[in-house]
């Protein structure tokens, strides 16, 4: 109980759930080998991290941040900028994380002191604005970042796949710097949500929650809100620009697509949306979720928009092909927002016969 | 206290001229900076027309929001699809386009424009029914589903018309310039700024001197009040909404023109340069829009010009220098 801050899932579904997912991604180097199940889990894990942070503003703050992606961004750029101007060494990390994490910070303190001052719409507006400025930024100072292309590098020897720790004759595989930096991104990234279950169980958590229901109110009982509200987005850009180094670490690359694009702060929504907004908790099954949706259900989209054009039919080949994925992410995210707003968790919490 | 008869004059609200200078102060400052005069009035008509499209687009989302509070983030779907309403017609009807006629190509211009502002218009029906009116008063459930909606149109657009960008060329008798000694001024561009300026009257003289203008003004001011009095006012409402969508949609049609190419992404595009040119003039003010557009394509053109690199961030500077002098935009709706 004191891991988790006093915040069970209040839920037997769901407490079974979480066990499931936690199990799995622990075991997944022994029960599923293979490169793919390895980066799905990977996956898994850095955004429910990135999915948690966010959740700690729009779930408990109900402010909507358009540059969640941007501190992502600064978080894995700032370990390919490192990693690839300073060499593959363990200072060159240290370096990433003393200069990425602070920049992070003092944006989000520009960004909140700046937008949160006047209202929740202003903020939304603002930090869209900015995103995307960053995001021409970051692809046109190409002598820094490597532009489109981005930044490959090379990790510190002992994450490297080439280094052996047990040889094959144990499992049938063996034991390597992947596996290794796996069990890293997995251990960084339960920490990270643990420190965000705290922060929203704590004194301050709680004002948070009183200015998403009741801003005004909040301020009447004396809480400076401002400053509560730019405390929470300097912490959820910092445990963003956290989930960002892991996921360079992960990819051994840092670029726009994959770290800063539009699509990805699509995704983080759709995942608070689906998981459950201010619970913490929806951000791991939100993340689980989608992201094994969208490695597997992609192979099936593909398969569908094939068999509709060998049928001859008109319109739904191009409607199914997988590149327009994102359509049915859409129609997707407007139905749960419309249906389900409290998401998966909300309703298991909900049903009766749930632990209250 | 004196008394006041009834036959005195209301008292005038009193004129907020500052905001007013700011864009003729900025392209004065600019003109020693530029040099030459010739290069000033080009980089000033482009920054003028590129201000127009821009208050076009712009001048919907600021007055759903200032009417209703409802801000809509799929706004640049809007634009997009006026774009691509637009090809349909100009494509097929090349040859028209191509004639070397002012009235032939005016012919096919018109009702592309037209049709444009049509599908757009419904289309923000739709929206307005479908997204807008089940959230209604909840600001963060808005955003969510405008969003989607902006997510779901674009990858509809995909998949209608296909990623690749679609050429729109500008109808010839358009093309090219007015040639006054050294100064050319572009065609388009000039009629781009007249159409602009026109719609800028056209929207003042509405809300200014119609009945429905007053009380969609009354309903920025106090939305219950105007209830209270037995208007409907969430019909209003949906005829703002599917004026501002046809205006984005007729937005979207000049800027496709202007580009000389439509592509699915320039609703994402300029849906930032929206948000921004309306936070700048503050929400829900249309003079605001108007010299915030003006003010944002004169950083972009100037800009451009004088320190290329700085483009990039032009519009953030822009805003911040706005909101540092008046932290709710140019002219702050009294209410909020």
């Amino acid at each position: 109980m004191m891991i988790l801050s006093g915040d069970p899932p209040r839920s037997r579904t769901l407490s079974v759930l979480l066990v499931i997912i936690i199990l799995a991604l622990l075991a997944t180097p022994f029960i599923f080998p293979g490169a793919k199940a390895l980066n799905v889990a990977a996956k898994i894990c850095i955004f429910a991290a990135l999915v948690a942070s966010y959740d700690l503003l729009l779930g408990y703050t109900g402010s909507v941040s358009f540059a969640h992606t941007m501190f992502y961004g600064i978080g894995s750029y700032a370990i390919a900028i490192a990693l690839y101007g300073l060499g593959p060494n363990w200072t060159s990390v240290a370096v990433a994380v003393a200069a990425g994490l602070p920049l992070a910070l003092l944006l989000a303190l520009a960004i909140g002191l700046f937008s949160l001052r006047v209202e929740a719409i202003f903020f939304a507006m603002i930090t869209l604005a900015v995103a995307s400025a960053f995001l021409v930024l970051a692809s046109q100072l190409s002598w820094l970042t490597g532009g489109e292309d981005g930044r490959s590098f090379q990790l510190p020897e002992l994450l490297r796949p080439g280094t052996v720790f047990i040889g094959k004759e144990w499992f049938g595989f063996p034991i390597n710097g992947r596996i290794l930096t796996y069990y890293l991104v997995l251990s960084a990234c339960a920490l990270m949500i643990l420190a965000l279950l705290r922060v929203v169980n704590s004194p301050f958590g709680r004002v948070l929650q009183a200015i998403r229901e009741n801003r005004f109110r909040a301020e009447a009982l004396g809480y400076r809100t401002v400053f509560h509200l730019t405390y929470a987005n300097c912490i959820a850009a910092m445990i963003a620009a956290g989930a960002g180094m892991l996921n360079a670490l992960w990819l051994r690359y840092a670029g726009p697509d994959t770290s800063l694009s539009f699509s990805i702060m699509l995704d983080i929504l759709l995942m608070v949306v689906i998981g459950g907004m201010g619970t913490i908790y929806g951000a791991i099954i939100g993340a689980a979720i989608f992201i094994l949706a969208q490695n597997y259900l992609q192979a099936l989209m593909s398969i569908a928009s094939t068999a509709a054009a060998d049928a001859g039919l008109p319109l739904l080949p191009g409607l199914l092909h997988p590149d327009r994925w994102l359509l049915w992410l859409g129609l997707l995210f407007i139905a749960s927002v419309y249906f389900f707003p409290t998401g998966v968790v909300g309703r298991l919490r909900s049903k009766p016969g749930s632990q209250r | 206290m004196s008394d006041i008869a009834a036959t005195d004059p209301l008292p005038k609200p009193k004129r907020d001229l500052a905001p007013l200078l700011l864009p003729v102060l900025l392209a004065l400052l600019m003109l020693p900076l530029v040099g030459s005069a010739s290069s000033w009035v080009t980089l000033t008509v482009a920054s003028l027309a590129m201000g127009m499209m821009i208050f076009i687009m712009a001048s919907g989302l600021t007055l759903v929001f200032g009417l209703m509070d409802v801000l809509n983030f799929g706004h640049g779907a809007f634009i997009a699809v006026g774009a691509y309403v637009a090809t349909l017609v100009l494509l097929p009807l090349a040859s028209w386009a191509q004639a070397d006629s002012l009235l032939a190509n005016l012919a096919v211009l018109v009702p592309a424009a037209l049709l444009s502002m049509g599908v757009t218009a419904a289309l923000g029906l739709v929206v307005e029914r479908v997204l807008v009116l089940p959230v209604y008063g909840q600001h963060l459930k808005q955003i969510l589903m405008t969003t989607g909606g902006l997510i779901v149109a674009e990858q509809t657009l995909y998949a209608l018309f296909g990623p690749q960008i679609i050429p729109l060329p500008v109808p010839a008798a358009l093309r090219g310039s007015f040639i006054i000694g050294d100064i050319a001024i572009a065609k388009y561009r000039l009629l781009a700024m007249l159409i602009g300026f026109a719609i800028f009257v056209a929207i003042e003289l509405v809300l200014n001197r119609t009945k429905i203008g007053l009380l969609i003004r009354a309903g920025v001011e106090n939305r219950e009040m105007v209830e209270a009095l037995g208007y409907r006012i969430r019909r209003l409402f949906l005829g703002v909404f599917m004026t501002g969508s046809a205006l984005a949609g007729l937005g979207g049609v000049m800027w496709g023109l202007y580009r000389e190419q439509v592509h699915a992404s320039i609703g994402d595009e300029l849906t930032v340069l929206v948000f921004i040119v309306v936070i700048i003039g503050g929400l829900g003010s249309i003079t605001g829009c108007f010299i915030g557009a003006i003010l944002v394509a004169m950083v972009a053109n100037y800009g451009g010009f004088l320190v290329p690199k700085l483009a990039l961030v032009s519009n953030i500077l822009l805003m911040v220098a706005v909101l540092m002098w008046r932290p709710r935009g140019l002219y702050a709706v009294t209410s909020r």
